[in-house]
């Protein structure tokens, strides 16, 4: 690939147009990149240098600034957006064990799924909820700073060659139907039920830039953190402590941790391994 | 002079890691970073096991986490793992690559652009061809390259790829790696 001899010739060369390219996003559009985990950038960036013929980081940078097109194709590099229907079942069914119970003693309750992406995980929730009665008791913020990705979410139509996956996952995660119950196929796809995302509200909403929900119950924020710096780790579970209610439930992915996080002492583990984490009441 | 040593292999891995871990002593001065593919089940059980055989710590690499000589870190199922430039890891859930997500070229790319001339990759042996680009990046960036002898592998797949697109600076037998991993961690 072309673009190998140009940065391994100067690595220090790529970090510091990597930085400059990152400062340039935010001025121009507001993206902010700076504070996330730079190996991860340096491998999408390379690949987009690749595919479109550019040579250097700085032509990359040129077209960013001057076409909103291809900074549009760019943003969309940068942001993961694989995920899967009740990805850990474990993590679901501690959800449904140890979670529902306490929604249950709320008359209605706020959720917040920040970094919803295509939105499997949502509608994951959304049945997990409809089985235990307390949907319609709920309204669900989704939220995602591509919009490419919500507009998938909003539809919730997925493949079906991935259902046979997200069928085992679902029982996995204590399921009580069938998956088939919740959606149509049509084709190579399946839609699910309109009624599962009635209470779902999907929202443009950056982790990095915009500011607080207020009085959540409960956030679900999975595999999103692990891309960050720890100082916009910090920042961002400083966003999730404010907008918490006292006692409310914190959720991150199974790699993620709050061990090396100065708000580990402000959040009590539910559930250790599954990464189910409650806000202290002070 | 060298900083680290990246490890990658799939099947009869975790035979061949079994061979060369324990022999490292307490004093082994460089943390050894390991992509071992075995699925997506959880890695608790050998890493388990591999703590009670060998001298040094060993432990699932988790992201930011500090980097620390004589340690043995493996990546977490299911996840990528990558070096910054601070010296800590990063995991990602990015698309699988070679079909592999830990995959090997993630992290020796990552490790190359942190560590260039002061790593070591080791390819040992496995059955796809995951490793062989990472390892080549490795080799250009002047770190030192050992894969292992296709011929001494329970699959040498893995091996002959790196071989195919990288002529490494040491080839070796299973049983004489750990020697070679220690002569080279010592070198001033």
């Amino acid at each position: 690939m072309p673009q190998d001899a140009y940065w391994e010739s100067d690595t220090d060369l790529f970090n510091i147009e990597l930085q400059l390219l990152l400062e340039a996003v935010f001025l121009r559009y507001g993206y902010d990149f700076r504070n996330y985990s730079k190996a991860h950038l340096k491998r999408r960036i390379l690949y987009r240098l690749g595919i479109s013929g550019l040579s250097t980081v700085t032509d990359l940078q040129n077209k960013v600034l001057r076409d909103r097109e291809f900074f549009k194709d760019f943003l969309d590099d940068l942001s993961i957006n694989v995920t899967e229907m009740f990805r850990d079942p474990g993590f679901y069914k501690s959800l449904r064990e140890n979670i529902v119970p306490k929604l249950r003693t709320y008359a209605y309750f706020k959720i917040w799924h920040a970094g919803c992406a295509t939105g499997e995980e949502v509608y994951s929730l959304a049945i997990l909820l409809q089985e235990e009665g307390l949907l319609d008791r709920c309204q669900v913020y989704a939220t995602d700073f591509n919009q490419k990705v919500l507009e998938i979410a909003k539809e919730g139509v997925y493949q079906k060659k991935d259902i046979v996956e997200y069928e085992r996952n679902y029982h996995l995660s204590g399921g009580k139907k069938n998956l088939s119950d919740y959606y149509k196929s049509m084709y190579g796809s399946v839609m699910f039920h309109k009624e599962l995302s009635s209470r779902i509200v999907f929202a443009d909403h950056n982790l990095v830039t915009d500011s607080v929900f207020a009085d959540v119950n409960l956030i679900l924020c999975r595999n999103v953190l692990i891309y960050f710096e720890k100082s916009l780790q910090e920042k961002v579970l400083g966003l999730f402590y404010d907008s918490l209610i006292p006692s409310g439930i914190l959720c991150l992915g199974t790699k993620e941790s709050l061990k090396f996080s100065n708000y580990g002492k402000l959040f009590e583990a539910i559930n250790e391994k599954q990464k189910i984490f409650k806000k202290r009441i002070l | 002079m060298y900083k680290a040593i990246v490890i990658g292999t799939s099947y009869g891995g975790l035979e061949a890691l079994k061979l060369i871990l324990p022999k490292l002593k307490e004093d082994f001065p460089l943390p050894l970073i390991i992509v071992l593919h075995i699925g997506d089940h959880s890695n608790d059980t050998f890493i388990n096991h591999m703590n009670a055989a060998c001298a040094l710590e060993v432990k699932e690499a988790e992201g930011n986490e500090p980097i620390l000589p004589g340690v043995i870190y493996f990546a977490p199922p299911n996840y990528h793992l990558q070096i910054e430039s601070n010296f800590t890891f990063s995991l990602s859930t990015a698309e699988k690559v070679n079909f592999s997500r830990p995959s090997i070229d993630v992290l020796f790319e990552s490790a190359a652009w942190v560590y260039a001339k002061y790593l070591i990759g080791v390819i040992l042996t496995g059955a796809n061809s995951d490793g062989a680009r990472g390892l080549k990046i490795i080799k250009d960036s002047g770190g030192k390259t050992i894969i292992q002898n296709p011929c001494s592998a329970l699959s040498p797949a893995m091996p002959r790829a790196a071989f195919k697109i990288c002529k490494p600076d040491i080839s070796l037998k299973l049983e004489e790696i750990s020697d070679q991993l220690i002569k080279l961690a010592f070198q001033k």
